[in-house]
């Protein structure tokens, strides 16, 4: 009963610039207080639980909501203005970048990405953990052109794994995702010639095996012999996985070999200071080129000061190493290196009320 | 208590002549106003959703193909409406067909065996087992056929594919993973059991006593009692519970949408991956991301999904009247 009282009162005394007797234990300067609604990617999901958790411990009188409702569908009411913050799989194309800094007003929009994560490329051949490919030869697996695991192709660059002459099915995504879609963005742009398809979160080849959802698509690939599907690293199980060709060499997946290629890759140029969207480079060397990038939206003005200073508060716990150490054990994220958080940070701490 | 009872007795008659004629007073008139409004009820939810239906797949039923073309991810380039929809109802009846194929004999026998066959004691359990089925949520069954029957049907299908390959339905490649309408169908089977057994079972409880004992006394077998007087009874009952079943695999979402691999295609092939789809499981695949225009596409398909279902009740309705007339029940 006590305890309630002081909370509620705790409460009432953090209006948001309010000046305030100190010493009341929390550990912040500013003490915030109220709901946050956002949405979007359904990739972040599991970071988002990592980082509503941290943020909400931090500041218990906050409530942070994310309701993954997909890329497109976040991206939407982030332009409609109905998601004061949102995630997505890609980035704002440039119509959609008009529109959100039209609704966001003044300040313009804030963009950047804060979930990097590798996706594996993993099969279930057994007595195989690891196979070297090159892009050339995933990209014909996954087009349906390469049939057999002991096709010429895979045998070239794995002269020492023993392959069954087991029949090659492909597990992909039934339902519309990030994953799927940042995985066509890098064959199609690592190997234009063989994926033909332009991009999209819906699997563009017919007659393929599928599941629902990540969990879907592993343990599809788990039940079946000769299976071979792309899926969040953190996620794959017991599932064998590709160490993928760069230039000549092969590189196994790994959080900080995906978060380097962000950090290798020039920043889109002719966009606001606030904007950081990256053109991604497949082809650094020692990096590992199949990774999923989610960006983060935000205004950088807000009509509504305590709506402005819980999106502040939260993605700056996002940027701090706290959060991203979370999103990191939760989900298998890789964490932003800290040139890349030193870039961000003043946009996001630029965030006001007006 | 009877000295206690006599006192008001007289009043009783002179209320009871007031309102000779009409049997309805006191809570009874409440209580058919009560049942009257819960029947309404009903009326009125079934045509919200009909009309919610209507309304928001209309944008989609009117708008040209380009349209839709460009707005709903997995709509095929220049097709009409009718053919973007006509793969999906064929692979919702496909499923559900199946599944009622697989079921009916099966929940005949459990019905049969616990109304005519098992010690009083056995038929108790048995019938509070069934009906445990039914309870099991779908999301279960999903993960049990993709978790437990997936694998273990396997080499079934293999089997089929083998030796019954020449028939249409075990045709094409069999898919390693299992996750195929087959499977889907099993446990579509599984999960209508329940329904289909207890109505049967309850119908043919009903049968006359006299007919069993007239069957037996002219020297019939346990058997040709059950075929000449329990069974025919039964016609319309069995019919209709298979209707029920029907009802809930077609509209049945969580256990396909885990289970099947999907595509659009009209084929017979149960085995191969990548052949069918049902609209229940379409509708919560692509629900979450869709927007705009794609949303009432998605709502067109559940409206013809609707239309099915009802057709179906509707059907089973008539079967169920027309046969009446020749059970032996009046």
């Amino acid at each position: 009963m006590v305890g309630a009282l002081a909370l509620s009162l705790a409460a009432c005394g953090s209006d948001p610039g309010a000046a305030e007797p100190a010493g009341e234990g929390s550990e912040s300067a500013v003490d915030l207080s109220g709901e946050l609604n956002g949405g979007g990617s359904s990739a972040q999901e599991s970071a988002m639980e990592a980082w509503r958790a941290g943020f909400q411990s931090q500041y218990p009188d906050v409530t942070v909501n994310y309701d993954p409702v997909g890329s497109g569908g976040g991206r939407e009411s982030f332009i409609s203005g109905a998601f004061p913050f949102a995630g997505s799989d890609a980035a704002l194309d440039d119509e959609e970048l008009a529109a959100a800094e039209a609704q966001c007003g003044e300040g313009g929009v804030i963009e950047y990405p804060a979930y990097i994560s590798p996706v594996a490329v993993a099969f279930n051949l057994e007595g195989v953990d690891t196979l070297n490919m090159t892009p050339e030869t995933i990209a014909g697996i996954f087009a349906g052109e390469i049939t057999a695991w002991d096709d010429e192709a895979i045998a070239a660059d794995n002269p020492d794994a023993e392959l069954p002459s087991t029949d090659i099915t492909v597990v992909h995504r039934s339902d519309d995702s990030g994953t799927t879609e940042n995985f066509q963005e890098y064959l199609y742009t690592v190997v234009p010639d063989v994926w033909t398809w332009e991009p999209e979160g819906i699997w563009p080849v017919e007659g393929q095996e599928s599941a629902q959802g990540t969990s879907g698509v592993v343990s599809a690939a788990q039940a079946g012999e000769g299976t071979i599907t792309y899926a969040d690293a953190s996620q794959i199980g017991e599932l064998g996985t590709v160490a993928v060709g760069v230039g000549d060499e092969f590189v196994p997946y790994s959080p900080e070999a995906a978060a380097a290629v962000v950090e290798g890759s020039p920043r889109v140029e002719g966009t606001s200071d606030h904007v950081f969207v990256y053109d991604l480079k497949r082809d650094i060397a020692g990096t590992y080129p199949v990774v999923l990038v989610s960006y983060q939206l935000a205004c950088a003005t807000y009509e509504d000061a305590a709506i402005a200073d819980l999106v502040k508060g939260f993605y700056s716990y996002i940027l701090s190493d706290e959060g991203q150490a979370a999103a990191a054990d939760s989900a298998g994220s890789a964490p932003l290196s800290a040139d890349l958080r030193d870039q961000f940070l003043p946009s996001v701490e630029a965030i006001t009320a007006g | 208590m009877t000295t206690t009872d006599s006192p008001p007795a007289p009043v009783a008659p002179v209320r009871r002549r007031r309102s000779s004629g009409d049997t309805e007073r006191g809570f009874s008139r409440t209580f058919r106003w009560i049942t009257t409004g819960a029947g309404a009820l009903i009326l009125a939810t079934l045509a919200a959703v009909a009309l919610f239906l209507i309304m928001r797949a209309w944008p989609a039923m009117t708008a040209s193909e380009a349209e839709l073309a460009a707005a709903v991810p997995r709509y095929p380039d220049d097709t009409s409406f009718i053919a973007y929809v006509g793969p999906l109802v064929f692979g919702t009846l496909l499923a559900a067909v199946l599944a009622l194929l697989l079921a009916t004999p099966v929940a005949m026998g459990i019905a049969l065996f616990i109304s005519h066959y098992a010690p009083r004691r056995l038929a108790q359990i048995l019938g509070y087992l069934v009906d445990l089925l039914a309870a099991i949520p779908s999301v279960v069954y999903g993960l049990w056929g993709v978790a437990v029957l997936a694998p273990m049907l396997s080499p079934v299908w293999l089997w089929l594919n083998e030796w019954f390959g020449w028939f249409p339905l075990f045709a094409g490649d069999v898919s390693p993973t299992a996750r195929t309408l087959a499977t889907v169908a099993v446990v579509l089977a599984v999960m209508i059991l329940p329904i289909i057994t207890a109505v049967s079972r309850e119908v043919f409880l009903q049968t006359p006593k006299l007919h069993e004992e007239a069957a037996l006394a002219l020297g019939a077998t346990r058997w040709e009692m059950v075929r000449t007087a329990v069974l025919p009874f039964g016609r319309s009952g069995v019919i209709s519970a298979a209707m029920l079943g029907l009802g809930r695999a077609l509209g049945e979402t969580m256990a396909v949408l885990m289970i099947l691999s999907p595509g659009f295609l009209y084929s017979f092939k149960i085995l191969q991956a990548a052949q069918q789809q049902t609209i229940a499981a379409y509708i919560a695949l692509d629900f979450p991301e869709a927007s705009g225009l794609a949303v009432n596409a998605l709502i067109a398909t559940g409206l013809a999904l609707f239309v099915i279902t009802l057709a179906v009740n509707m059907a089973a309705r008539a079967i169920v009247a027309r046969r009446k007339e020749f059970s032996g029940a009046n």
